[in-house]
């Protein structure tokens, strides 16, 4: 396969990048994007260019790491696919393939489609944990949970934290981020415990690292490769108000 | 007092703003529709029906206009103050982008929102302040029972030669447009904001909003469409008996540009 590929390029967090075009020629279709991307760098290495510096670990589609907005779409126009599990036969010969790191104020780039994701991690640190005493192992179905519940809490759970759907709001809002590891410790007993703290907490600390504010779209949703859905931003929205009520006549500690 | 602030002010607690404001604001609508619809009925009936909502007791016409100015106050200004900080979160745009679900009207909701507090303004001017000192003078003293003692105006006349004017008319409709893109996203996005719906509920929603913007759209828009008709190419909807010399008068005018 022939490509053109059109790469930011950016030294670091505080120069500006531009889009450099590169052909690439004798790609595989059966090759992933990454290792597309790979090719490119090892012919970039030959050349005595920098290479293109980018995020991936697992490249199975579990870790999170890859972050690639593609012609656009973050992870690419396939759907519930991370970039790692994406492959060349969805591209046509010839294409011309636009790669843009994630964008949004609160997780800048560090370099090329590097991007800085603690913020992330903050909002989790803020409240995306059970506080209990660990001990010995409990016994299994020591504590009954419903069927439904831990299914819903399952799919939450799916979350990888890659930020995809930072970068395809329109507002860059971490809306769906945050609700799935709100939605999937809320509904749990071990979590439920800290439900209100827990929400009040992690919205707050959402706000001030800057993200934006979630009007619905639905584009999270869309490109998140776990396919988690607004439900969890429903459930969010619904345990905020409960805590904001309890809040203010003094019920959260 | 600090949680409230802290309520309001976070991105969650805005949504809620907005959808309670914009509950308001699209039953509202909808009521305010049906009322006008009644246009199409014999005079006395929209004229006496405006006559009681002026002559509601304990000062509730009042209680309810500052309800409505509220909500309208309170979902533009959080609209702006969402719209600064969305865009601040995105200081630096995508060089390609690429939209894959949301919606034309969902993502012009700011347009389409100031187009309506635009026209809300006018249209408060244009109707209300102008009605209430009775500016037009177009004035009744029959509703439909005999004569009254005092005169009322005359709603039906008002409508008919607001509209009238045709670039009157156009921007009515097309501010109506807008409000039916607007609902088209926002009736749906109330029961999200609020965490009152699923996936099921989800899909079937946005249609019922899709619905009620058209309803809404097809309910005011077919009131100046009327008007332009029967003023400009005599198709006979309206009964001008209550008005006859202001419409006559109009008519000479709008022949003598012609
Ligand atoms: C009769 C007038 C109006 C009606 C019936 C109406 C209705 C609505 C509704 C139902 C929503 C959805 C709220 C939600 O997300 O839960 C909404 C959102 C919105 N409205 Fe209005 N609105 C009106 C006027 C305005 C005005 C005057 C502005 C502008 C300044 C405006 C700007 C917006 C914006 C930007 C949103 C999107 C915000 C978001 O989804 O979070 N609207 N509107
Ligand atoms: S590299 Fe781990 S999910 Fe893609």
């Amino acid at each position: 396969m022939k490509l053109t590929l059109k790469v930011w390029r950016q030294k670091n967090s505080n120069s500006e990048g531009k889009l450099v075009a590169y052909d690439l020629d004798g790609i595989s279709p059966d090759s992933s994007f990454l290792e597309m991307l790979d090719i490119l760098n090892e012919t970039l290495i030959e050349r005595g260019e920098e290479p293109v510096a980018f995020d991936h670990d697992c490249r199975e589609g579990i870790c999170g790491m890859c972050s690639l907005v593609i012609n656009g779409i973050p992870h690419g126009h396939e759907r519930q696919t991370t970039v790692c599990q994406l492959h060349m036969r969805h591209f046509k010969d010839g294409q011309t393939v636009t790669i843009e790191p994630w964008r949004s104020k609160p997780l800048p780039v560090i370099k090329d489609l590097i991007v800085d994701r603690t913020a992330l991690e903050k909002i989790q640190q803020a409240g995306g944990f059970v506080s209990i005493s660990t001990g010995g192992v409990p016994d299994a179905n020591a504590t009954p949970i419903p069927k439904q519940v831990a299914d819903v809490a399952m799919d939450a759970a799916a979350c990888i934290g890659c930020g995809a759907c930072v970068a395809a709001c329109k507002n860059a809002s971490a809306m769906l981020f945050m609700s799935a590891k709100v939605s999937q410790l809320n509904r749990l007993p071990q979590g439920k415990v800290e439900k209100d703290r827990r929400v009040l907490a992690m919205v707050k600390t959402h706000d001030e690292l800057g993200f934006g504010n979630c009007t619905n779209f639905g584009e999270c949703q869309a490109v998140c490769p776990k396919g988690i859905t607004l439900d969890h931003i429903a459930k969010l929205n619904r345990d905020y108000a409960v805590a904001s009520f309890k809040n203010i006549f003094g019920g959260v500690k | 007092m600090k949680s409230i602030v802290r309520l309001v002010t976070s991105s969650v607690g805005k949504k809620y703003l907005m959808a309670l404001s914009g509950f308001i604001l699209s039953g509202f609508v909808l009521g305010h529709m049906c009322g006008n619809l009644q246009v199409f009925l014999p005079p006395h009936w929209i004229n006496s029906y405006a006559h009681h909502l002026q002559s509601m007791p304990y000062g509730l016409l009042w209680v309810v206009r500052a309800v409505m100015l509220s909500a309208v106050a309170i979902h533009a200004a959080t609209a702006i103050v969402l719209f600064k900080e969305n865009k601040a979160a995105r200081p630096e745009a995508y060089r390609k982008d690429a939209t894959v679900r949301a919606s034309k009207a969902s993502r012009t909701m700011i347009v389409s929102g100031l187009i309506i507090l635009f026209f809300i303004i006018f249209h408060i001017f244009h109707y209300t302040v102008k009605n209430m000192y009775g500016l037009d003078q177009l004035m009744i003293n029959d509703l439909g029972h005999g004569p009254l003692e005092h005169p009322v105006p005359n709603v039906y006349a008002v409508m008919y030669m607001g509209f009238s004017v045709w670039y009157v008319a156009l921007f009515y409709i097309v501010a109506v447009f807008m409000l039916c893109q607007h609902l088209s996203h926002g009736v749906a996005s109330i029961f999200q904001s609020l965490g009152l719906r699923n996936e099921i509920w989800r899909y079937r929603l946005e249609k019922l909003a899709l619905a009620y913007g058209w309803i809404v759209f097809l309910g005011f828009a077919s009131i100046p469409v009327a008007v332009l008709l029967d003023f400009y190419l005599g198709v006979p909807i309206f009964d001008k008996s209550t008005f006859i010399e202001v419409y006559e008068q109009a008519k000479n005018c709008a022949g003598a540009i012609q």
